[in-house]
């Protein structure tokens, strides 16, 4: 059974439709990249997953449970992380009270944030500044440390390397490849390189539907289909 | 030079600056002693009035144009308990006095988290996020608030009996200084500071204060802020029935147009504190409560414009208020 | 907004051109004096709201400053016609006055609070109105403080005034009516009601109204097309404010008198808040509709109240409440329940009811 099942996902934002018809399978474990161009219902997809919008009734099945109508809190509780676009951090909190919300009860487990630190060793150094004083990079990496400090199922991540130096999407690479290892990330990119390296299964959305879905090593070869889907220019 | 303003404390000096400014145009230091005593504690009193209207704001977005009510509910229920108590207020027991006056303030806390829990749930649930007919549902629940009191107290003002410790004032030299007014003050800011450890020290406040710049992100991280809005709403409208009732025993003679008057005093408090912290709305009453004072000395009819004045000057300076939440 | 005719549209007009034919005749339909006042009432009312409409209903954004443009256009009338004594030329005067003073104050709330934040722009409208009725009440030598200002109105609208006299030299009667200056005064203020009425139902009608539609639909959208929606906002702004102040003006010359009670009070604001609701916002009918029927109300349904709290005088605390002095208290229920039911109002949701096939 797969971990996450979107089946027929339709959503409207105020009068506007901006999914028609989104279906995807996300298997348990790894990275599952879903591409698409500005405008396409990327973020709209990762929104409705965690009833930031409302989904059409029965479109959202995580581990077979019908998340649809459920309030984004209780989303959250199933194990569900999400890293927005706009990376959602709270400016005005410290670094360390950023990662102290992401824990259910206020105490971090002692191993798994040093486990975290050491994948952002930026945090430990910024541990009690500002959160909105940090750069961009930084505050991408506060982001993703907040959505693994404790142990989640799934992790959604909207477009991680928008606006950031390649040296840092490097490394962000890396850190998504570790969690990937024992952690399912559905990660929303317009990167094709960044995706390329990591994702092992991957699908297509183009105006608000799935235009193409199936491995990523064939989909990496398939020079056509890229520019088809994508219109990229490589 | 704005370095070093900036270091000694930015705009949390400017109540300071409207105290030297005072000093300089009122020129008799005993009327400006007293003057600024009285500016403090209605500051003070404006602020336990005002600090719920911006919190709720800031976590919820939602502008209660009816929160004067709760202002108002405090300020009779206090006056009715402390009526009905008379005969401990004028015991010449302190500890009679003490529980006559602090049965009455939580009877006007208790009344305002029941009120709070009822508005919030019956009123303002149905109109989230749509700010239309959340202002327009307020003012209705207002105009009905109003007539509920005029039904239950009349319309003639009513006589606040305050507790006989807390009547008359402290003379140093030429100097005199009224007891409540030092009360009003210190409550105050007891309020604050218990407001202010809450926000910075626990865990609820850490959400709150999140919840403030980022809602959607606290439930994205599991935690339900409908929930936590309601104790915020509860706790904002508590306080403001607590302004009311020391408001009433400042003023020793209410009406039903209270809660009216107080709301526009409030409305200009939040908007030059910024919407949303408690920082920013101490700031803004202090200053209100302060300029109100000199000014209704020095020219009293210009008193409620002056804080209009000092609103759009404030506005222009800074369009968000002196020290919004950061969003 | 549908622009199909429905069944229930045409009812809401047909009821709108009644209430029309039933104003024009006023005087000669309902021979009493206090009829005569509901109708004149009705007429300014159905501007002021309409006025309002421009705003809540067309724009989104919800002023509680409506009655202090209303007000100045009043008193900057009363003013000159108590110190210039009654003549044409006080009235246009502070006509003229009362438009420049809300122009300029509208000007200023809109621009410092309408580019921050909308809720901002309804608080401050708040602050505004409420030290506007402080200053009026203050300033007593120029406004007669709380007492207002008794004056009189131009000759044309004198009683004594005989506007048609038949062989004998006395007023002429057309059908059982005195062809005096007090009807002179009621047809007064209906053609400019009307006239002011008809020029709102144009601009609605405008591209400008299109705009303002596309603005109240979705802000972020009509911004990102290029309208500038705080220039709009505030423009629309300014154009209710001013034409508050002419019905303040056409209010005052009929009253002969103005006072914080009659032109500036906050009770005039909830007025005009109960009656465009009850109409129905953004219709330009809803306002003929909620302010008729509310002026009527507060005339007559009064003395039903206080016959109501007669009768359950020996129950505790309803009398009270059916005091005919609460009778906001029963509006204002009311205004909460259409709120949430109905926020399109008797004449938005009439408009939608029986699509023609």
């Amino acid at each position: 059974m797969s971990l996450l099942s979107l089946r027929g996902l339709r959503t409207s934002i105020g009068q506007y439709a901006v999914l028609h018809d989104v279906s995807i399978e996300v298997p348990e474990g790894g990275v599952f990249v879903l591409l698409g161009r500005n405008g396409a219902g990327k973020t709209t997809t990762l929104r409705s997953v965690m009833g930031l919008w409302s989904p059409s009734p029965a479109s959202v099945f995580f581990r077979g449970r019908d998340l649809s109508g459920m309030h984004t809190a209780d989303i959250a509780r199933l194990g569900i992380a999400f890293v927005p676009e706009n990376m959602g951090i709270f400016g005005g909190l410290s670094v360390a009270e950023n990662m102290v919300l992401a824990t259910r009860t206020g105490q971090f487990d002692k191993s798994r944030l040093a486990y975290v630190q050491a994948l952002f060793p930026a945090l430990e150094k910024f541990w009690d500044s500002r959160a909105g004083s940090l750069s961009g990079g930084q505050k991408q990496m506060l982001a993703v440390a907040r959505a693994i400090i404790e142990p989640r199922e799934l992790i959604l991540v909207d477009e991680p390397t928008k606006g950031l130096a390649p040296a840092i999407v490097d490394a962000m690479a890396d850190a998504f490849a570790e969690i990937g290892q024992n952690t399912t990330i559905l990660l929303v990119e317009q990167n094709f390189q960044f995706a390329r390296r990591l994702g092992r299964d991957m699908a297509v959305i183009d105006d608000g539907r799935i235009v193409h879905a199936g491995s990523m090593a064939e989909f990496a070869a398939n020079a056509d289909l890229q520019d088809r889907l994508l219109g990229l220019a490589v | 030079m704005i370095g070093l303003i900036g270091k000694l404390g930015g705009v949390n000096l400017l109540p300071v600056a409207v105290m030297l400014v005072g000093l300089v145009l009122i020129g008799a230091p005993s009327s400006w002693v007293t003057l600024t005593v009285a500016g403090l504690a209605m500051g003070m009193m404006v602020f336990l009035m005002a600090s719920g209207l911006s919190l709720v704001f800031g976590l919820m977005d939602v502008l209660n144009f009816g929160h004067s009510a709760f202002v108002s509910f405090g300020a009779f229920v206090a006056a009715s308990v402390l009526a009905g108590l008379s005969g401990w207020l004028s015991a010449p027991s302190v500890l009679l006095n003490v529980a006559a006056l602090a049965l009455a303030l939580i009877a006007a806390l208790a009344f305002g988290l029941a009120a709070g829990l009822f508005f919030e749930r019956v009123i303002i649930k149905p109109v989230y996020k749509d700010h239309l007919r959340q202002i327009l549902i307020t003012m209705g629940a207002l105009i009905v608030s109003e007539q509920i009191i005029l039904a239950l107290w009349g319309g003639t003002p009513i006589t606040v009996h305050r507790p006989a410790f807390l009547e008359g004032a402290w003379i140093i030299g030429d100097v005199s200084i009224e007891i409540y007014r030092g009360f009003a003050f210190a409550l105050g800011l007891i309020v604050f500071a218990a407001l202010y450890v809450m926000l910075n020290r626990t865990r609820l406040g850490l959400l709150i204060r999140a919840g403030v710049e980022n809602r959607e992100m606290v439930e994205a991280l599991g935690f339900r802020i409908d929930r936590l809005f309601v104790g915020v709403f509860m706790l904002g409208s508590a306080l403001a029935a607590l302004g009311g009732a020391m408001w009433a025993g400042y003023q020793t003679l209410i009406t039903p147009a209270l809660g009216g008057e107080m709301m526009i005093v409030v409305f200009i408090v939040v908007i030059i504190g910024g919407l949303g912290s408690i920082e920013g709305t101490l700031l803004g009453a202090l200053m209100v409560g302060l300029i109100s004072n000199y000014v209704g000395f020095l020219a009293p009819k210009l008193a409620l414009a002056s804080n209009m004045i000092l609103m759009m000057a404030i506005l222009m300076w800074r369009p968000s208020g002196l020290r919004p939440a950061v969003k | 907004m549908t622009t199909t005719s429905t069944y229930g549209s045409i009812a809401v007009k047909l009821m709108v051109l009644l209430i029309a034919a039933a104003l024009l005749f006023a005087p000669f339909l309902f021979q009493d004096v206090r009829s005569v006042e509901v109708a004149a009432r009705i007429c300014i009312f159905i501007v002021l709201v309409a006025s309002y409409d421009l705003l809540i209903g067309y724009t989104g954004i919800v002023s509680f400053a409506h009655t202090m443009f209303f007000g100045f256009g009043a008193y900057g009338a009363a003013i000159l016609l108590k110190q210039m004594g009654p003549g044409w030329g006080p009235v246009v005067l502070g006509g003229l006055a009362g438009i420049a003073l809300s122009l300029v104050i509208a000007v200023a709330i809109g621009l410092l609070s309408l580019r921050v934040k909308a809720i901002f722009f309804a608080m401050i409208t708040l602050a505004a109105a409420s030290v506007a009725l402080v200053l009026a009440s203050q300033l007593s030598h120029l406004t007669g403080g709380e007492d207002g200002i008794t004056y009189s109105a131009p000759d044309l609208f004198k009683p004594a005034t005989k506007l048609l006299v038949d062989a004998d030299g006395k007023v002429m009667k057309i059908a059982g009516v005195r062809m005096n200056g007090k009807i002179a005064a009621y047809y007064f203020v209906f053609a400019s009601s009307a006239v002011l009425f008809a020029l709102m139902l144009r601009l609605v009608g405008s591209p400008l109204g299109t705009v303002l539609k596309a603005i109240r639909e979705n802000e972020a959208r009509a911004e990102a097309i290029g309208y500038r929606v705080v220039a709009y906002r505030t423009f629309v702004f300014c154009i209710s404010a001013v034409v508050a102040s002419l019905a303040g003006t056409i209010y005052a010359v009929w009253l002969k008198y103005t006072g914080p009670e009659t032109a500036l009070s906050f009770d005039i604001m909830i007025d005009i808040l109960l009656m465009v609701v009850i109409g129905g916002m953004g219709t330009m009918w809803g306002p003929v509709i909620g302010a008729t029927l509310l002026v009527i109300a507060q005339y007559y349904l009064r003395d039903l109240m206080g016959v109501a709290a007669e009768a359950v005088s020996s129950v505790p605390v309803l009398p009270e409440l059916l005091n005919p002095d609460r009778w906001l208290f029963w509006l204002g229920i009311l205004f909460i329940l259409l709120v949430y039911f109905f926020p399109k109002g008797i004449a938005g949701t009439a408009m939608e009811k029986g699509v023609r096939q």
